[in-house]
């Protein structure tokens, strides 16, 4: 039924794929090490991109394109703007970052990284079963090529050779599931998937076979326990500017692609697959926590907090679905998504500290090299600081009212169940306080490592700043960005 | 803007500045800065007092605006006579804690000043919050500030204290945390203060919302058996986050009780006041006795903090008049004293930087003016009558022995045990030929100490001479209170 292409569903996308190729020909021109026009031109690319998403954003519309095979909608335009500014922050710290790695050689950083944002954007908009899965693969295929950027590293291929092999898996088993459903339900568009499954004519045996292997290819990305195993590695393995670009921005991706397959394609299963998240929940607060516990390289002790930290978004998302009554849906994954938001805003900034304390040579990434950071930066000591006790959920930081939301949605159900897993979470904060508060003892109770002045760029400065504040500015006034996607939830819910 | 929030972000303004533009090199820029801040703070705290309404039980000065319109949080502020002593004491504390950390801090002067102030207005925030989430906020808030002074100019093994402080503490208030967020659910989406306390609740309801608050309360004030990182975090602590620490943080727990435990909960309230009473009495008794075989002064002084502030929450759940009110002047008086113990402390460490009783004999000889405010606060501490000590401890104990003569007479023995504890190690601090070429080579206070002492010193006299002014906004209010907590939720 392609009677209307509604282009303008889809003008954000077209123009990120015709800039990222314009600018991947226009970087053989460019020359100089640091490639600061590929760089301005990338950036001006994702502000344009960003005012556009955020006009988008504004009108509050939903649109239909290509025959319901893309969506933009409120919460879809919100994510894509949010992706797209972190992308945009990535960059920034980034650039000096891979720079003095020789990693801006070829200028492939800039062009992949435009194209893991194109597939953020189709995962984000997908509104059918293969828009969604070509949207990761996108995503997954340029990150793939990010992480063995160095090539000469070791650590790095080995790290893209795990992320390769465990995603491609996670790939397959997503796209089994994805075929199961279709097989029951003889469509890949999300909205008639959804019909076909609330008329009960589809036999459920099949659709809970299939909604095994999507859970599990879901998991994967998001990295919840037990499908963790490649985060630490390609966490700690891959340059720093590349944890970031997958670690930051795509958690919004893997956010939307969960909502659009779940909620908005399999809410009628919505028992099944919300006991299935509970157990991703549980397993991954107490394995990323207690892991976390143990390490002393500081990537790796931040993957295994993000592992905890998805545990968390996951833990909203288990609570929409009340004994078949939805009405608290809207709250769950509205909190779901604002933790999403809140913890992509803060690993920016302890991501974007890790990058400006290495220099050439020098990777800043075990914990003791933030040893007397407060002596030799205040700023930067003081940014990480808020960072960890936003991780760990101390108010007045944004990370306090993030879980505040997702435990208010816990406990609204009035489930004792529930009641439990919120007790259990706050008990893992606890756990998780310690090696957050680890970090701040280090950077300000012990005596510097060494007395290397710490020069970044004047524009990453000013950005790690703002970004600071925003975690602590966006915790004092927290009531507007979680209206914002309350709103967004309700908008997706209702069309 | 109204007072409250003056009182509560001057501090945090000064505080901030501080932080953002101080540096070493400006020691004595930032120092001034410092106390022109905390000076001003204590100054915007006055009119609360002087503008008072007595004769009310109603919060005074509120302020009430939308913060988080989705979760229906609101910046609701207000004080009454149960807290409003509290907003001058943190100040006033506040402003000795400036003064008291002047010379001695060398390094990093900016963010110790900074850090003291933002804690300050956190604190005074709890006092004044009147939203329940709010009030959270400002509780767990206070953490950090006190954290990083532990841990940055704390003693030598301050490390290991400042995780237990903070790990410690933020357990209790996790359970607190889902304790506030099941009242809000269950009051149909309120976060008012008020609201909670005409909240019909059922008793299993009411005995789990209890011991979540106990969670958090009992850690902080801290009672029996959960005291034991006090003190650890004391004897690690800079002089001036022990003076806080006792003065005003302990304070918060015991104010969580009769803001939240007693009127949110008042039949679990009475079911457990058996239990509250006999972790007092431990706390009275058997931390006394504990405090009387200490090495370390200012271990001394943590456990006849534990002591004291067991008479508090003793006062609290005998449900008295006498009770109530005694117990929190016992925390006004607590908090002069206490304060004063360890800056006397403070004071010998910064000279001798040994804190072993035994460091020590015949101070007296060379620092005769020390030694006199040291006795004042000695015998404030044991609760001579004509000091700030007494007032409390006595209503305290009269309003036991109304509630059971036995239960007066254990209260009061207690009083034998602080006499003991606190005069010994008197006698052997500053009493006594000169111990030592240490103590010998004693330079007597100077200006700047005197000041500090001076002030504390009049407070403590002040309180125990005329403590009209202290009890009486109180009444109303404690009068209120029990009149709430009498009437039972059950339905």
């Amino acid at each position: 039924m392609i009677d209307k292409l509604s282009w303008i569903a889809v003008y954000p996308e077209i123009t990120l794929l015709v800039m990222a190729c314009a600018i991947t020909m226009l970087d053989l021109a460019v020359k100089t090490p640091l490639r600061t026009a590929t760089y301005l031109m990338t950036l001006l690319t994702l502000g344009t991109v960003a005012v556009m998403q955020y006009l988008y954003a504004d009108t509050d519309q939903t649109i239909y394109g290509f025959g319901n095979m893309v969506v933009s909608d409120p919460m879809g335009n919100w994510l894509k703007l949010f992706a797209t500014l972190a992308m945009m922050v990535t960059l920034v710290y980034g650039r000096p970052y891979a720079a003095s790695r020789d990693m801006l050689r070829g200028g492939e950083l800039f062009t992949l990284s435009l194209f893991s944002l194109l597939g953020m954007f189709v995962m984000i908009s997908g509104n059918n079963f293969v828009v969604l899965y070509l949207g990761l693969e996108l995503l997954t295929l340029s990150g793939y090529a990010l992480v063995a950027l160095r090539r000469d590293h070791v650590v790095s291929t080995e790290a893209a050779m795990k992320y390769f092999v465990l995603g491609a898996m996670a790939s397959g088993f997503l796209l089994y599931g994805l075929s199961m459903l279709y097989g029951a339900t003889g469509s890949l568009d999300i909205t008639e998937v959804f019909q076909a499954i609330n008329s009960k004519q589809v036999k459920p045996e099949v659709l809970i076979f299939g909604l095994v292997f999507i859970i599990a290819g879901l998991g994967f990305k998001l990295g919840a326990v037990p499908f963790h195993m490649w985060v630490p590695d390609v966490y700690q393995g891959a340059p720093t500017a590349v944890t970031l670009i997958i670690g930051g921005a795509p958690k919004f991706a893997a956010f939307a692609i969960v909502i659009r397959i779940l909620v908005e394609g399999l809410m009628p299963l919505s028992i099944h697959w919300q006991e299935m998240l509970m157990v991703l929940s549980v397993a991954s607060l107490l394995v990323g926590n207690l892991a976390a516990i143990m390490q002393s390289n500081l990537k790796r002790m931040l993957a295994y907090s993000t592992i905890s930290q998805m545990g968390f978004v996951l833990l909203a998302m288990v609570a929409g679905n009340v004994g078949g009554d939805v009405k608290f849906a809207a709250d769950a994954y509205g909190a779901s998504m604002f933790y999403v938001t809140t913890y992509v805003l803060t690993t920016l900034a302890s991501f974007g500290i890790i990058m400006l304390l290495s220099r050439a040579g020098f990777e800043s990434e075990e914990i003791s090299d933030l040893a007397g950071l407060n002596q030799r930066s205040p700023l930067y000591a003081g940014v990480m600081t808020i960072c960890m006790l936003s991780l760990a959920g101390i108010p007045p930081l944004v990370g306090f009212f993030a879980k505040l939301t997702v435990l208010e949605a816990l406990l609204r159900t009035g489930l004792t169940s529930h009641l439990w897993l919120a007790i259990f979470a706050v008990m893992m904060s606890l756990i998780a306080a310690f090696y957050y508060i680890r970090v701040i003892k280090i950077m300000y109770f012990d005596a510097p490592a060494s007395e290397a002045t710490i020069d970044a760029p004047q524009d990453a400065r000013v950005v790690l700043a703002i970004n600071g504040l925003l975690v602590l500015g966006l915790g004092l006034f927290s009531g507007g960005l979680m209206s914002l996607c309350h709103h967004a939830i309700v908008k997706m819910l209702t069309t | 803007m109204g007072l409250l929030s003056l009182a509560i972000w001057t501090p945090i303004f000064f505080g901030v500045v501080l932080l953002a533009f101080g540096n070493d090199e400006h020691a004595k820029v930032v120092r001034w800065i410092a106390l022109i801040g905390a000076l001003v703070s204590f100054l915007v705290t006055v009119p609360v007092y002087t503008g008072f309404q007595l004769g009310t039980a109603a919060m005074q000065f509120v302020e009430n605006t939308v913060w988080i319109g989705s979760f229906n949080i609101n910046y609701h502020l207000g004080v009454d006579g149960i807290s409003i002593w509290f907003v001058l004491l943190t100040a006033f504390i506040n402003l000795v804690v400036v003064i008291a950390g002047w010379e001695v801090i060398t390094q990093r002067v900016n963010q110790y000043m900074g850090a003291f102030l933002i804690l300050s207005g956190l604190m005074i925030g709890v006092f004044c919050a009147i939203d329940g989430m709010l009030f959270y906020v400002f509780f767990e808030a206070t953490l950090i500030p006190m954290y990083l002074i532990i841990g940055v100019w704390g003693g030598p093994n301050k490390i290991y204290a400042a995780f237990k402080f903070f790990l410690y503490t933020l357990l209790g208030s996790l359970l607190m945390l889902i304790a506030l967020i099941y009242l809000y659910n269950k009051s149909g989406g309120s976060f008012d203060l008020a609201a909670w306390h005409k909240l019909p609740l059922g008793a299993t309801a009411q005995t789990l919302l209890f011991f979540a608050f106990l969670a958090a309360f009992a850690v902080k004030v801290p009672m029996w058996p959960v005291h034991t990182w006090l003190p650890d975090v004391h004897v690690e602590a800079p002089t001036g986050g022990s003076a806080v620490l006792a003065a005003i943080m302990l304070k918060l727990g015991a104010y969580g009780f009769l803001r939240f435990s007693l009127p949110i909960a008042p039949d679990a309230a009475h079911e457990w006041a058996g239990l509250m009473i006999a972790l007092s009495l431990i706390a009275v008794i058997y931390v006394g006795l504990v405090a009387m075989v200490q090495q370390d002064m200012k271990k001394l002084v943590a456990y006849s903090s534990v002591a004291h502030m067991g008479f508090v929450t003793l006062g609290f759940f005998i449900f008295n008049d006498l009770g109530v009110s005694g117990g929190l002047v016992q925390m006004i008086a607590h908090g002069f004293v206490s304060a004063a113990m360890f800056l006397c402390i403070g004071v010998l460490y910064d000279r001798v930087h040994s804190r072993e009783i035994a460091a020590y004999g015949g101070v007296v000889n060379t620092m005769p003016k020390f030694a006199a405010f040291a006795l004042l606060f000695a015998m404030a501490n044991c609760g001579l009558p004509g000091t700030a000590g007494f007032v409390g401890e006595w209503m305290v104990i009269l309003g036991a022995v109304k509630v059971n003569f036995w239960l007066g007479l254990a209260a009061a023995s207690a009083l034998i045990f602080g006499a003991a504890y606190t005069l010994w190690m008197f006698k052997r601090v500053y009493l006594g030929a000169v111990a030592n070429h240490h103590v010998k080579e004693l330079l007597d206070i100077d200006p700047r100490e005197f000041l500090v002492l001076a002030l504390l010193a009049i407070a403590a006299l002040a309180m125990g001479l005329y403590p009209k002014p202290f009890t009486d906004v109180m009444n109303t209010s404690v009068a209120e209170l029990l009149k709430h907590v009498a009437i039972s939720k059950l339905n």
